[in-house]
């Protein structure tokens, strides 16, 4: 029985390898995705453009304006001299924010302790428009606190301090780069197994399988061992690029990570086999593949969290491999997880493998008899 | 009617056949764009809202305990009392708090002479949530201190213009519609015109009089109609079921779609110039225009925020223009500069690859 299976798994390897633009294609695409996506999945503020309308021009004024220009996340374009000028920055996105000190301002700040500034903000990305607010809001609370201690309180002060743990700079690109690792292993184990089988039948050698002795139990191991490799190598290219070219820090232990792998990849090909086995043409498997895809990369957690969607959907995220591996892999990643603090995900992910896999079986047998 | 007016009328006239007959070109059209809204417009959200927060007060005194207490006012936060640090910290590993406030016992007492401490601990895992935390907990603070402490102080009046309520869904949706549409444009005709060639009707089509332009514009006009179609249905969806404000005039809304379904159409077409074969027509066009649409268009991640040299990568891809579009018409209204100058550059993109289409594809069979 194993000298069958390990033909087949030759045969399988040689197919999919056989090509010179096949082999191509599985690595080369994913490494230029890597690198892009891995710049420009960013939501890190940087150099926003604003614009100061300040109608006070007093000492309190620009001490509270000079703030803005030391700090890294912004940069000024424009001083503006009348009210009406603000909307047409703002709407044509020369600016993303305008301060408007009123007049009086340092006078109301001295005498009355309370002096309003308006933030004007362009809100048509409202991530962005927040995050920038933040800014804004530290900035001021800063120098509320300031001006406090100088002049004397009137009542209790205190500063507020903020650690961040597993990311100390907050940079988007821990969080959204090993979430690569298992976007890329799936788009490649689904492309390699969902067009397997479709791909045998087009070809009309999916027959000639059905006439040898093999069951389907040895067609399934024949079929699932070459898309375990290529994931895992895959993946593993991937998780160096990560740790050696953006410099992410791998702190949790290697095999915890490859534990998950493997079972992730497993839960993978068994719903790339079924697609397969469904489909009748290439076309076809590759339609199935995108339709999987697209639901399982954004009801996962990789670009914005599970815990924001509504409830009933947050329940169907629990049907998706996905979303139990980026657990995995930003645990070990950024909190240095093992094996231990895992092991729920990994037996969800072992469970979706099972019943794919085993479903996948099923109808082969369907196909074959 | 002149003989190559009627040519273009019969091939149109064969397309809307052969689209009736199979409709996997409807599915593409009308089927998909409503899958993804739906699957995009309840699966990606950024609001992060009653976040559960750990807190740890060793304090005893009402400021520490005022402190405490707004956060239950406030929707971003579902606050959780834990007697020590240890436990927080336990709470913080387990994923059950994204993040600690701590409140040592000495507050009170320093707080008075100014020098009092809040602190707090993040989970900076998922970064943006993380930022988004401690922006309102900063916000909070900044409330607490002008209440409480100083009698002098900066009162920050924020307005945030064309979508007051900071609703995430309001600027993802349009870019949503954006990213479809590609997908959409470029898979229709990168998928017909190959199924043309693999059936081999396109050498039968090449024998008869029509030149190559009759056939492309023979392409173009009933799936520029059928992409149409689903671009409405998708703007009635995020207009009245995820109801996304739509503030710009409608005309001047079809005015750019219809641009930009050329644009599509034009990268679908050039992509079957140089792929003869309907499988690898479909990859190439998911991976060269669906994901930098997804990833580089500004949908999603701030292009303001990408390194340099990828900001200039964004301004070959034609979905740039149209989400800075779409939002704007969406949410600001008709900021006719803004608009026509993204339009211009969508028109130069959308000329430039039906010039290449017209430069790829002369009439031979090789």
């Amino acid at each position: 029985m194993w000298t069958r299976v390990i033909a087949l798994i030759i045969k399988e390897f040689l197919a999919i390898l056989r090509d010179r633009k096949a082999r191509i294609t599985l690595i080369g695409p994913p490494i230029v995705q890597l690198i892009i996506f891995g710049y420009a999945a960013t939501f890190d503020l940087k150099e926003v453009p604003y614009a100061v309308y300040d109608e006070d021009s007093s000492l309190a004024s620009r001490e509270f304006l000079a703030r803005f220009e030391g700090a890294n996340a912004f940069r000024k374009v424009a001083v503006l001299q009348k009210e009406d000028e603000i909307r047409q920055l703002i709407d044509t996105q020369q600016v993303l924010l305008v301060l408007h000190i009123p007049p009086r301002f340092q006078s109301r700040l001295t005498r009355e302790g309370n002096a309003p500034v308006q933030v004007i903000i362009d809100g048509r990305n409202s991530n962005t428009a927040m995050l920038a607010l933040n800014y804004v809001n530290e900035i001021a609370a800063n120098f509320t606190l300031n001006m406090a201690r100088q002049k004397g309180l009137s009542g209790p002060a205190a500063q507020l301090v903020v650690r961040a743990w597993y990311n100390p700079n907050l940079e988007s690109q821990w969080f959204i780069v090993p979430g690569i690792v298992g976007l890329l292993t799936m788009v490649v184990t689904l492309m390699v197994t969902a067009l397997s089988i479709a791909r045998e039948r087009e070809a009309g050698t999916f027959d000639q399988l059905l006439v040898t002795p093999m069951n389907p139990f040895e067609l399934l191991v024949g079929k699932t061992v070459p898309g375990l490799v290529i994931g895992l190598f895959e993946g593993s290219i991937i998780v160096l690029l990560t740790v050696f070219w953006f410099g992410v820090p791998l702190r949790g232990s290697v095999p915890a990570l490859y534990i998950g792998l493997l079972f992730f990849s497993l839960s993978i090909i068994g719903v790339g086999l079924m697609i397969s086995s469904i489909a009748a043409t290439q076309q076809q498997g590759l339609l199935g593949a995108f339709l999987f895809m697209v639901p399982a990369v954004t009801l996962s957690g990789f670009a914005t969290p599970i815990a924001n969607m509504p409830e009933i959907v947050q329940k169907f995220t629990l049907f998706n491999p996905f979303r139990y591996f980026l657990v995995v892999v930003r645990k070990v990643f950024l909190e240095g997880a093992g094996m231990e603090l895992l092991l729920t995900e990994y037996l969800c992910m072992a469970a979706i493998g099972v019943v794919t896999l085993f479903t996948a079986a099923l109808m082969f047998r369907r196909r074959m008899y | 009617m002149s003989p190559a007016l009627r040519r273009i009328c019969a091939l149109v006239r064969k397309e809307f056949l052969q689209v009736i007959r199979d409709p996997s070109s409807i599915a593409i059209a009308i089927v998909q764009p409503l899958f993804l809204l739906f699957i995009f417009g309840y699966g990606i959200s950024l609001d992060a809202t009653h976040v559960p927060v750990a807190c740890v007060v060793d304090a005893t005194g009402p400021n520490a305990r005022e402190f405490i207490g707004g956060l239950y006012q406030s929707q971003y936060f579902s606050p959780r009392i834990y007697g020590s640090m240890a436990e927080a910290e336990q709470a913080m590993i387990k994923g059950d708090a994204m993040a600690t406030i701590w409140i040592r016992s000495d507050f009170e007492r320093q707080a008075m002479t100014g020098n009092g401490k809040i602190e707090v601990i993040v989970n900076g895992v998922d970064a943006n949530t993380a930022r988004l935390v401690q922006g309102y907990l900063i916000g909070h603070w900044g409330q607490w201190l002008l209440k409480q402490g100083a009698t002098m102080g900066l009162e920050l009046k924020p307005r945030i213009w064309f979508n007051a309520e900071v609703r995430s869904r309001n600027y993802l949706l349009p870019g949503i519609i954006a990213v479809i549409m590609t997908l959409t444009g470029t898979l229709l005709t990168a998928m017909v015109v190959a199924r043309e060639w693999e059936r081999g009707t396109m050498e039968a089509l090449l024998s008869t009089p029509v030149t190559i332009s009759e056939v492309i514009v023979g392409k173009v006009i009933p799936y520029f109609l059928l992409g149409m179609a689903g671009m409405g249905l998708s703007v009635l969806t995020a207009r009245w079921l995820f109801q996304v404000p739509l503030v710009g005039s409608h005309w001047l809304l079809l005015a750019v779609s219809c641009l930009y379904m050329l644009a599509a159409l034009a990268m679908g077409l050039f992509i079957s110039s140089f792929s003869k074969n309907q499988f690898i027509a479909g990859q190439l066009a998911i991976i060269t225009t669906y994901l930098p649409a997804f990833m580089l268009s500004g949908f999603i991640f701030d292009i303001h925020s990408m390194p340099t040299v990828i900001q200039w990568l964004t301004h070959i891809i034609p979905a740039r223009y149209f989400v800075t579009i779409l939002q704007t018409l969406f949410l600001a209204g008709d900021v006719h500069g803004l608009v026509i100058k993204n339009a211009v550059y969508m028109a130069g993109l959308a000329a430039f690859f039906l010039l290449l289409v017209a430069r790829n594809s002369r009439k031979r069979l090789d």
